[in-house]
């Protein structure tokens, strides 16, 4: 069986709440229906934080842990010495799924958000359904030339070199309220990305939110003051 | 747009087809390029898009959405959450972090290759493909291929729309193809 839990996850359950390191529960799967091979999904050594640690609500711990204890690590993907944060473990999962949109949408509801803004090619699986929830659209920002149509774009540095990511023009009117969504945020090149294309627009970025925060890559401070929401920091 | 005409017309379906924008020569000349990010823009007929499939597939013991990269992402995971199954991402090459299988599939000049984890799915279990269109059917046969290959029951495939003239619905192994809508 292979081991790929090198990483510990921590839950935040509000973005000011600190890191939390504490050793943590092991996490009590529904391993009956998992096959060998799967579970190097469920890792026994992945750790969750003490309920007494957290201060919010009993449901909302118990969503949170769902959600952390389902996301794999693995190690030096797609390079030595990256520990990177699948979420396709998440997805197998679907009462974690559906706890994880539920969670985004309770605070997006109500808020005036007409647009939901999702980055290729994550951000598409977690974005559409809190459009839906929400009666927002649904604006998908795309690698270079798989728009059909006409696109602005925006350029955003990489570690090495730089890329670019469009957005369809009259996809979204000036004014209309957006939420940028992805999987993750690491160095925060993309999102600022995502949200400079929609500004360029118009729109105002109510918020950013993701799954998962970096929280050593201060990808935060990329944001130029825009909040960011996320459910769960890796260390 | 054509609707598809028969029994099955619901009214849903017209305001489903009049949101998707055609935009010719893309991604080359003498393609009309059907454009479903103009349906993402209408609330009302994205959810009915949902919606539809949710209706069918609900109550048929379907545990597996499997969905097509990109835009299968899209339309895959709101039918996995509302149907209660999971929702399993078919990707490009390296793209997927953890040990994968893989399916090489013709394309008009060429051949590309979707992936799909090891452990995702369990044998037996029953499964949907979802894709926003199908063309000459190469990916939705390569997407079949690595389901059957990890032992799962192809239930049936669903896109929103068909480009009949490609007869890409011979090309699926004998699986049922469900989609809302033509074009010719």
């Amino acid at each position: 069986m292979h081991l790929y839990f090198f990483g510990m996850l921590s839950l935040s359950f509000l973005h000011k709440v600190p890191l939390i390191r504490s050793p943590l529960l092991p996490q009590p799967s529904s391993t009956s229906r998992l096959s060998p091979s799967l579970l190097c999904f469920h890792k026994p050594s992945f750790r969750l934080p003490s309920i007494r640690s957290m201060a919010s609500e009993g449901a909302e711990d118990h969503r949170l842990k769902r959600i952390a204890s389902t996301i794999r690590v693995i190690p030096d993907f797609p390079k030595p010495g990256i520990l990177f944060q699948d979420i396709t473990t998440l997805l197998l999962e679907p009462e974690a799924f559906r706890d994880t949109i539920d969670m985004l949408v309770e605070r997006y509801r109500d808020k005036g958000i007409s647009v939901v803004a999702g980055v290729e090619a994550r951000g598409f699986i977690f974005g559409p359904p809190i459009a839906l929830a929400i009666g927002a659209k649904f604006v998908p920002l795309r690698k270079p030339k798989k728009l059909p149509g006409e696109v602005i774009s925006e350029e955003y540095s990489l570690e090495y070199g730089t890329d670019k990511m469009e957005m369809h023009v009259g996809a979204v009117q000036a004014g209309e309220r957006a939420l940028v969504v992805d999987d993750l945020i690491a160095t925060g090149g993309t999102l600022a990305a995502a949200m400079r294309l929609l500004e360029r627009v118009g729109a105002e970025v109510v918020e950013c939110a993701c799954v998962i925060e970096l929280p050593e890559l201060k990808g935060r401070d990329k944001l130029d003051g825009r909040p960011l929401f996320v459910l769960v920091k890796a260390a | 747009m054509a609707v598809r005409e028969g029994k099955e017309q619901d009214p849903r379906i017209p305001r489903i087809a009049s949101s998707i924008r055609v935009v010719p020569d893309f991604p080359k000349k003498g393609i009309m390029f059907q454009d479903i990010t103009t349906l993402l823009l209408d609330p009302k007929a994205f959810k009915d898009t949902v919606d539809l499939f949710v209706e069918r597939y609900t109550g048929r013991d379907i545990s597996v959405v499997a969905g097509v990269e990109a835009r299968g992402f899209i339309f895959g995971p709101p039918i996995a959450l509302a149907i209660g199954a999971k929702f399993v991402p078919l990707r490009k090459p390296k793209k997927l972090p953890g040990e994968v299988i893989s399916e090489n599939y013709v394309l008009e000049y060429g051949t590309d290759c979707l992936e799909m984890h090891v452990g995702a799915v369990q044998p037996g279990e029953r499964a949907l493909v979802v894709d926003d269109l199908v063309a000459t059917g190469g990916t939705l046969c390569a997407a079949i291929s690595l389901l059957e290959r990890a032992g799962a029951e192809v239930v049936e495939c669903a896109c929103v729309i068909e480009l009949p003239e490609l007869k890409g619905r011979e090309r699926l192994n004998g699986k049922n193809l469900y989609i809302l809508m033509e074009s010719h």
